[in-house]
């Protein structure tokens, strides 16, 4: 970086050297730090994703045997799911933002942050060298009897890295939700609160109740794969089906804890660039909450064919469905935010938007997953991975982009151009539509997932996906080379480059240390930015009737 | 929520320069009262966490034991009552000297800390004394699972189940111990050199808290492995 | 905790810890008396009393903010729900015969 000219230290120029970083309590460097890791483990499941495409490009399995088929998609889900997307918003822009937002000087337990750190690191350790050996083929659920009784891969290093790996999650939840309790500012109440933090908190709730539960099933998992003991084997006197409520527990309220920080994103991109207060502010609030406690309820949905008591999969068809209403919810309250508002597109708004969208179909197919006949129809085909890519990708991913977008300013003190990142936003969208669309249509006709051989009636459609894929590469590698070119060469950035609305803004950019120079203090409604333009108006008025006598 | 919190913080906010601050009020703190309620919140969330890591395993163990009834309770009737009811005590009376050691800790008096913690440790050791000849009662008898397992009676997959989910809950159980004694022996360290204080106790509090907890799971664990179908029908 | 802090006597702490005793030997008891379906009944009540003990004196809760009990409490019933659904599948299981 380029020698500051006013010659203001803040949180990057404080200090310099490896040390400095590696032992740094400072939410914002760990922040940087997280986002750096997950980069590489994003590079990696993507070119795991762009070999199974190359794959499926032609209907013969001539490029990679089935075995290494199997390795890919399953090496692709653990690393984009537990070493990607869980972490990315919350522990990079949560990270960095949460202290910010409340005006606090740091998160509650700045070492403990420190510690989930280095504990993903270690997790991520692990499955790389599992991936390094050979990998693992069970799918990322790491489904028993197969995983316990069957597969000859790398199945427990694999799972001791997800194991280690959730209790950095664990923290981070723990840690969030103590800050937000114990830290805010003065004035600072619940309802004042930016919709980000209230997104925060829900995540962090499902991360604390829920990753404890997947860490246990992990552990028997390993238990009976180890000492050769029969908890889940049916051999050996045990139930293989239990594995998979236990394992859902977690792993679909997970699922929220990749897409609520995302709408806790997009709830601050929509305000301010439609320079309105968020429609209906409570109900998005509290829709978050609902859906992370409604999260729990609903994991039966994985499990209407396996063995599962009809009555209890009527009962989790309707619940599940029931978790569409926060989410429409928020959709509609979106929406209406952007009704009459003065709206600007810059790059954080067209990704925005784009989740909005993309989330849309997510959900509905969701619903449709929902229901018992739909679902015995679809299951296991592509029609559910198009549905959660819509999702995760579509949905929690657009979010951490247009997030990434909306506060680099901030981060860095630097702007990226604007050209390239609109450019980016649109080859995205285009390239994941072209992706998943024509994969909905695949599962409908009967393409079950997870096989690299399919008869040649698909091969259009897989082409479709194919050709998809490849510019959704590129679309993610154009935000990755003007981000980096951007630190160096990009335009220094201002304090609040969108006039937008926060604490996060009102310190310089990139923030000092301690955040603030002075602990501030809130007098205004969150996102009221009609009274913050009457403020600025009447201060005007004010210093010009000072200057000018009479 | 956060009312006192709130109170302390609602006057004219300032940042107190290094020098003033009192010794173990950590920089991003206004006051010792913010940074104790934020650790004993953060405790108990943490076993939040640890009450759904052991309720899996409970749930397995409910899954299994209403399954297979006959086969829990015939293996259960090869735990030895008396050690366990023993343990039970011994626990429940490690749980009474550390909450007299963070008694000591709000008191002030450094030397009440040490020992009533030492006392702890050396309950807890106890415990874990009576759960090794236990284990290794187990060992010799062929009850624990893996292929060494061997059983006469019927159903012999299930027995060796509940035996799975015996030296799971309790080999947890016991692992908890150990981490939670060896963060006490540190704690008593510091209380000797003096580091806590009547304001500043938080760890001594925290750990307390963690210790407890402990001992609540026992407390389930002692009825469900240990006395089911002892009426003898 | 310090300044707005009440603080448990040793006094309270010997009571809970012998009613803990008491109630260990009555569970103990009870296991060899038949009550039929209540053995099970009786004695997750009787652990539940001790648990209550326990997170009320020992732990503090009694004292706490509210916060700190609805955090316990949730705990629980976080616990409830994930038996609760749980089972709700593997007993209604038979119920088609
Ligand atoms: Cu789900």
């Amino acid at each position: 970086m380029s020698a500051e000219p006013t010659g203001r230290t803040h949180y990057l120029n404080a200090d310099y050297g490896v040390k400095s970083w590696l032992l740094t309590i400072d939410h914002k460097r760990i922040a940087i730090l997280y986002l750096i890791s997950i980069t590489v483990f994003f590079a990696l499941g993507g070119l795991m994703a762009v070999l199974m495409r190359l794959e499926l490009a032609t209907p013969v399995g001539d490029m990679v045997q089935p075995d290494t088929y199997n390795r890919l998609f399953t090496m692709h889900g653990v690393l984009m799911v537990f070493f990607f997307l869980l972490p990315s918003i919350p522990a990079v822009l949560g990270n960095f933002l949460l202290p910010l937002m409340i005006g606090a000087k740091d998160l509650a337990f700045p070492k403990i942050n420190l510690a989930s750190w280095y504990i993903y690191s270690i997790g991520g350790l692990f499955t790389l060298w599992s991936m390094l050996h050979g990998g693992v083929d069970t799918g990322w659920t790491f489904y028993t009897p197969f995983s316990t009784a069957f597969s000859n891969t790398y199945v427990i290093s694999t799972a001791v890295g997800v194991f280690i790996t959730g209790f950095s999650s664990i923290l981070t939840g723990l840690n969030f939700i103590v800050t937000i309790h114990r830290m805010r500012a003065p004035g600072l109440t619940w309802f004042r609160l930016p919709l980000f933090v209230w997104a925060h908190y829900a995540t962090s709730l499902v991360m604390v109740l829920g990753t404890p539960v997947l860490a246990i099933t992990i552990f028997l998992l390993g238990l009976e794969r180890l000492f050769h003991i029969g908890i889940f084997d049916p051999a050996l006197g045990g139930d293989p089906v239990l594995f998979q409520p236990m394992g859902w527990v977690y792993s679909h309220p997970a699922v929220y804890i990749l897409v609520l920080p995302s709408m806790g994103v997009v709830s601050e991109i929509v305000t301010a660039f439609s320079r309105k207060r968020i429609f209906g502010y409570k109900f998005v609030a509290y829709a978050s909450v609902a859906i992370a406690v409604l999260g729990f309820l609903v994991w039966g949905h994985h499990m209407f064919v396996s063995s599962q008591s009809p009555y209890a999969g009527v009962i989790f068809s309707f619940l599940s469905m029931l978790v569409a209403v926060p989410s429409a919810i928020k959709v509609f309250n979106w929406t209406a935010t952007l009704y009459e508002g003065s709206i600007s597109w810059d790059t954080p708004m067209l990704y925005a938007l784009g989740f909005i969208g993309l989330f849309t179909i997510g959900g509905l197919t969701g619903v449709m997953l929902a229901t018992l006949g739909i679902d015995i129809h679809v299951h296991d085909t592509y029609f559910v991975v198009a549905h959660f890519h819509y999702i995760m990708v579509g949905g929690a991913l657009m979010g951490y982009l247009g997030g990434m977008h909306f506060w680099w300013p901030k981060i860095t003190g630097r702007m990226y151009p604007i050209f390239w990142s609109k450019l980016s936003a649109l080859v995205i969208f285009i390239g994941f539509n072209l992706t998943f669309l024509p994969q909905f249509l695949l599962g409908y006709l009967g393409m079950p997932r997870r096989y690299h051989a399919y008869p040649e009636d698909f091969q259009v459609l897989n082409v479709m996906s194919s050709a998809g894929a490849s510019i959704l590469g590129i679309g993610y590698l154009i935000p990755l080379v003007y981000f980096i070119w951007s630190m160096r060469y990009g335009k220094r950035a201002e304090d609040n480059p969108w006039d937008a609305f926060g604490l996060e803004w009102e310190t310089s950019s990139p923030p000092p240390t301690h955040n603030f120079l002075e602990t501030p203090t809130v007098s205004l409604e969150a996102y009221d930015y009609a009274d913050r333009e009457e403020k600025r108006r009447a201060a005007e008025v004010s210093a010009s009737g000072a200057v000018e006598p009479g | 929520m956060s009312t006192s919190a709130e109170a302390s913080r609602a006057g004219t906010p300032e940042i107190p320069d290094s020098k003033s601050r009192a010794w173990g009020l950590a920089h991003h703190f206004e006051s010792f009262a913010q940074q104790q309620e934020a650790s004993y919140l953060g405790m108990w969330l943490f076993l939040v966490q640890e009450i759904m890591f052991f309720g899996g395993l409970f749930l397995a163990y409910i899954v299994y034991r209403t399954g297979h009834p006959e086969a829990f309770t015939s293996g259960s009737h090869e735990l030895d009552i008396t050690l366990g009811g023993i343990n039970t005590v011994v626990l429940i009376a490690s749980s009474l000297t550390m909450a007299l050691a963070v008694w000591a800790a709000q008191k002030g008096r450094s030397k009440g800390i040490v020992v009533f913690i030492i006392l702890t440790i050396l309950l807890g050791g106890v415990f874990l004394g009576i759960k090794t000849v236990e284990y290794s009662h187990k060992w010799h008898e062929h009850h624990v699972p893996g292929p060494h397992f061997e059983w006469d009676g019927p159903d012999a997959p299930h027995v060796q189940m509940f035996f799975n989910l015996y030296f799971a809950m309790t080999g947890l159980h016991a692992l908890h111990m150990v981490v939670g004694m060896a963060l006490l022996a540190v704690i008593a360290v510091w209380a000797w050199r003096g580091a806590f204080t009547k304001e500043n106790h938080n760890l001594i509090e925290g750990i307390g808290l963690y210790w407890h907890f402990v001992d609540i799971v026992w407390i389930f664990l002692f009825p469900l492995l240990y006395l089911l179908g002892r009426n003898g029908v | 905790m310090s300044d707005h802090e009440q603080v448990t006597g040793v006094g309270a702490y010997v009571v809970v810890f012998l009613a803990l005793m008491v109630l260990t030997s009555l569970t103990v008891g009870a296991a060899f008396v038949d009550l039929g379906p209540f053995n099970d009944v009786v004695a997750l009540a009787i652990a539940f009393t001790k648990a209550t003990l326990v997170v009320l004196i020992f732990m503090h809760v009694r004292h706490a903010s509210r916060l700190t009990k609805i955090t316990v409490v949730a705990g629980f019933l976080w616990l409830l729900i994930l038996f609760g659904i749980t089972l709700t599948d593997y007993f209604s299981r038979g119920f088609l015969g």
